[in-house]
Formats: structure tokens, sequence, C-alpha cells
């Protein structure tokens, strides 16, 4: 990992960019689902409503004109933050799901056929699941599932056996959004191109935490959230290489994507355009790429080295606790993401009664259904980081689940 | 008001009629999709009364303990009165103020007595949210 532009976070004067930190004894734990929004990214928003408000593309006047272009910047910023060759190969979407449904219609209707495979792992998140299935539906294709070993890591081992020229696609998480564990996707992406597949790399849970280099993996589609980066919900992105872009049919058909329109038959618009029809999220993308100079600004090197010290302190605080199972692999394996039940509580009691002392965790199934039938319980509970937060949130955390237990196990001794 | 006061963790701990039933007359599972949860409710009826229930499951705090409530206020029951339980019933039953998602915990045993007993497969959404 490039740590090159590491320097150590000013954590206090971050958390004063978060107006809902102003009440300092409030932690916050579910970056993993979204994140909080720093001024400067609502201010980017504000700006366009209070003074250049207007729909992109079209208009033949001057808000008009300061809309497309600051909804294009916006484009260049995400291009450079995952080092896309060209901003053409940013695809603005609502969402990583809509991205990754894009590529599965899409891409996935011109090149997968009766009898193809498309490799998964049971890590994945429902949003990299639930495209292929459907798509496996329509086209009569086969899913094929890496499993993990019991320590939460991918068995890369396997690849090779289930890898085939059947193969045609790789569809995998960067980062588990349950257990925190860093795939090794650079092996995977060098073994599926060897086998002549291509790879989806579902990226919410990595590129808003570590540098991520598009060139460098050389993946072929890339799909992220902004929500989960400090920007607004609304927006996400899909990345793709271009010659790929260039030959998938359109996703959503309407005004913005094409470039000339009969009564029966129309031709469709260069990427980006052709896969963003209709309006798009204008705030939401000109937010976003606020968001991206928020955390470039921090720096991502310094946003990971900070996860890591706070992973290594939660797992050394929580392992102190009675009955507690921590899921997945040690702290240097995964990113700011760790899942535990606590023995004899339901998690959905521990993220309850955390709720009462001002720690906001998750509690379910966190759409990872298949990864929590392997590991044979309903739900977990799951706290997750991000560059606000702080060693006394994981001490509230702990403080909290001491309490929890007072509460709902003292009456069974 | 704190969720886990005593009357509730008391139906948690020493739930009321937990188990199954040998030959029940009707017997209804369903789950909670959003947590997992899973309540199944066993009944005995006679002459359009509910002469005996069960339920079992596993579930949070919440979920276990309405099921709980739930089962010592339909016994002896008419189905016809069974019939007339409202969200709010069970909310008033409960006691305690709940937010949107720990609601669903709430009804799921509700859920469950009303979809096996009348066939009620899809509950109304407004009782629902």
């Amino acid at each position: 990992m490039n740590t090159s532009d590491y320097r150590p976070l000013d954590v206090q004067a971050i958390r004063k960019d978060f107006p809902i930190f102003t009440d300092n004894s409030f932690a916050f734990l579910d970056s993993a689902a979204s994140t909080q929004t720093p001024r400067p990214v609502v201010e980017a928003m504000d700006v366009y409503y209070d003074t250049y408000r207007s729909n992109i593309h079209r208009g033949i006047y001057r808000i008009s004109e300061e809309a497309t272009d600051q909804y294009e910047k916006a484009r260049q910023k995400v291009a450079q933050l995952i080092n896309a060759p060209r901003s053409s190969q940013v695809v603005f979407t609502r969402n990583t799901t809509e991205s990754i449904n894009l590529v599965a219609y899409s891409w996935g209707s011109m090149n997968i056929h009766q009898g193809d495979e498309i490799i998964l792992t049971v890590l994945e998140h429902h949003s990299n699941l639930v495209p292929w299935q459907m798509l496996a539906q329509r086209t009569g294709a086969t899913l094929r599932f890496l499993e993990i070993t019991d320590q939460g890591l991918l068995d890369f081992t396997q690849l090779h056996d289930i890898l085939s020229e059947k193969t045609k696609l790789i569809a995998i998480t960067h980062v588990s959004n349950v257990l925190g564990t860093i795939n090794p996707i650079q092996s995977v992406i060098d073994a599926a191109h060897a086998a002549g597949a291509k790879v989806m790399v579902d990226a919410a849970q990595s590129v808003p935490h570590f540098h991520v280099d598009v060139q460098q993996l050389d993946c072929d589609f890339l799909a992220f959230s902004g929500h989960k980066m400090c920007g607004p919900t609304g927006v996400g992105v899909l990345y793709g290489k271009l010659e790929l872009l260039e030959e998938m049919p359109p996703f959503l058909g309407g005004g913005s994507m094409i470039r000339s329109v009969d009564r029966d038959i129309s031709t469709y618009a260069d990427v980006p355009a052709k896969f963003e029809a209709g309006t798009p999220s204008i705030a939401e993308a000109i937010g976003l790429g606020s968001a991206v100079d928020y955390i470039t600004q921090a720096g991502l090197a310094s946003i990971h080295v900070h996860e890591q010290e706070l992973l290594k302190y939660a797992h050394q605080q929580l392992q102190d606790i009675e009955g507690i199972t921590i899921y997945g692999p040690e702290p240097h394996q995964k990113a700011g993401v760790i899942s535990f039940n606590i023995e004899g509580i339901h998690p959905h009691d521990v993220a309850g009664i955390l709720d009462t002392h001002d720690v906001a965790i998750r509690a379910g199934h966190h759409c990872a259904q298949p990864l929590m039938k392997k590991f044979d319980v309903i739900a977990t509970a799951r706290a997750s980081f991000y560059l606000y937060n702080t060693i006394e949130d994981i001490d509230r955390l702990c403080d909290g689940l001491r309490k929890a237990q007072t509460i709902m196990i003292r009456r069974n001794k | 008001m704190n969720i886990y006061q005593e009357e509730l963790l008391d139906h948690y701990e020493n739930p009321c009629n937990y188990g199954t039933l040998p030959e029940p007359d009707i017997s209804h599972e369903e789950d909670n999709p959003l947590c997992g949860d899973k309540i199944r409710m066993d009944l005995l009826v006679e002459d359009d009364t509910i002469k005996e229930v069960r339920f079992c499951g596993h579930g949070c705090t919440i979920s276990l303990a309405a099921a709980s409530m739930l089962t010592e206020k339909i016994q002896g029951k008419s189905l016809e009165e069974v019939k007339q339980l409202t969200r709010d019933d069970i909310l008033d039953m409960v006691g305690i103020p709940l937010g949107p998602v720990r609601v669903k915990c709430a009804l799921l045993a509700l859920k469950v007595l009303k979809a096996g007993a009348y066939g009620i497969k899809g509950w109304p959404g407004e009782e629902d949210e």
C-alpha cells in the first residue's frame, strides 16, 4: 500500500468540520454503512443550489455552463482519485448497486451466455451477488463461489480449481463490508486475465479508505458510492476500461444519452453520457467532487494508518470482554471494520443498549446472508471506523458493551 | 424510559408458553428478513377459542418478549378477538417507545399469529411501518 503521503491526521480538527460531532460524546461507528458529511461538501452543494442551479449539458446561458463545468470537474476529480486514464471512463450512477447492475445488464447481456460461468465470493454484499444471480437466470450462466477460511480470508488456492475457459467474469469485493477482509484482488485480476475473464471490483469499502489505482490493478470494472466517502447520498461511480464501455449497449434510455433520435431508432452518445440517461444527481456529483478533495487533503495513506491504529486498539480492548467472538482476520489483514457477537446477547440488543449510550453501531446480517450462514450466525454487531473516529469512541463502545452485559446477563447467573 | 426495563427482560429470560405443541391445529413460522429473527407459533383451537398456545424461535429481547406477552394475551380468547388485534395493541402491550426497526421486532409475533391463523400472508403495509 502506498504510504508516501502519510502524515498523522489531526482528528480533532477534522471533527470540527462535522457539525454532528459538536456534541463530543457521540460515538458514530457505522461509517461502513454511510459516513457523516463535512461542511465543505454540504457547502459545495449549497453554492450550486444558491448561485448556479440549472440543468447541465443543454442550457445556452451562463449558470448552466457553470453547472456543466462543475459536474465535469467532479468527474475529473474522481478519475484522478482512482487514477483512471481518462475522466470519460468515470460514469456517475446512483450508487455502487446501480453501477454493478449497469454492468450486469449492459455488459452481461452482450457477453454472458448459456454455460458461461461467473465467479463470486461468499464475502459479497448482496449488491454484488443478486445482480449476477439475475443475470445467470436470464442467460443460463452458472455462478461459482470462492470460499473463505475460518479466519475470514479468501481461499485463493481454490481459484485455480474453479477458474476455467468457461469463466467469463469474476465479481469480487475489494474489502468485505462485514469482516473487513482486504482481498488479494491484484492476484485475482491477474489470474482472471490469464484465463481470459474480466473482473468487476466492488470497491465501496476500499476507495474511501486507501489508495486504489485502477491502472495498476488493471481491473475491468470498479464501482463505489459517494455516501461512504464523506459525499452525499444519491451518487455513485462506475469505472470501466474504455474499450469495454464503448462496445457496451446503453443501460437506461432517455435524454442526454443520445446522439440523434428518429421515430424508430436512435444513435447513442459517447461514454460516459451513453450511460447517464436523464438529469443526473448534479448537486450530489458536485458534492462528491468536494468529498474527493476533502479525503485527498486529509490523505488516504493517513486515513488508512489512522484506521489501522483504531482497529488494533479496538481488537485489544474488545478481546478483553468476556464472551466476545470477533469474526474475521487480524487487524493488519483488514480495513476498519470489526464484526462481533457477545455470548447470550442478541446483536440487536447490543446495538439497542449502545444507542442509549450514544454509540451507533450496526446489527444485522449486513446484506451478506451467505456469509452469515457460513459463520453459522443469524446476525452480528459491527463497528466501523473512518477518519473522524477516536480512541475515545472505542472506549465508549467497550463501556457500552460492559453495560449491556450487566443489563442482559446478570440474572442468568 | 429505558427499553430494557424489568418487565421486558423478565419475559425475555422466562418466556411464557415457550415450546411447541405435539398436535397443533395451527402452526406457523415467519422470520424478520431484516435481522433473521424467527418465531413459530403453535395453536390448539376448540370451539373457535384458543385452548393452548406455544411459541418458539430466536430473536432479540423485543421480539421474544413481545411474543411471550402475546401468548399470554390470546390464551382463551376467541379467534374473532384475535383477529381484531392491531399493531397498536402490541405496542401498548410492550409499553415502551420503539424506533421503526425495533417496531418490526415487536410485531413479528403478531405477524406469525395472523398469517398462521388467517392466512393473511401479506401483512398490510400501514400496520408494519
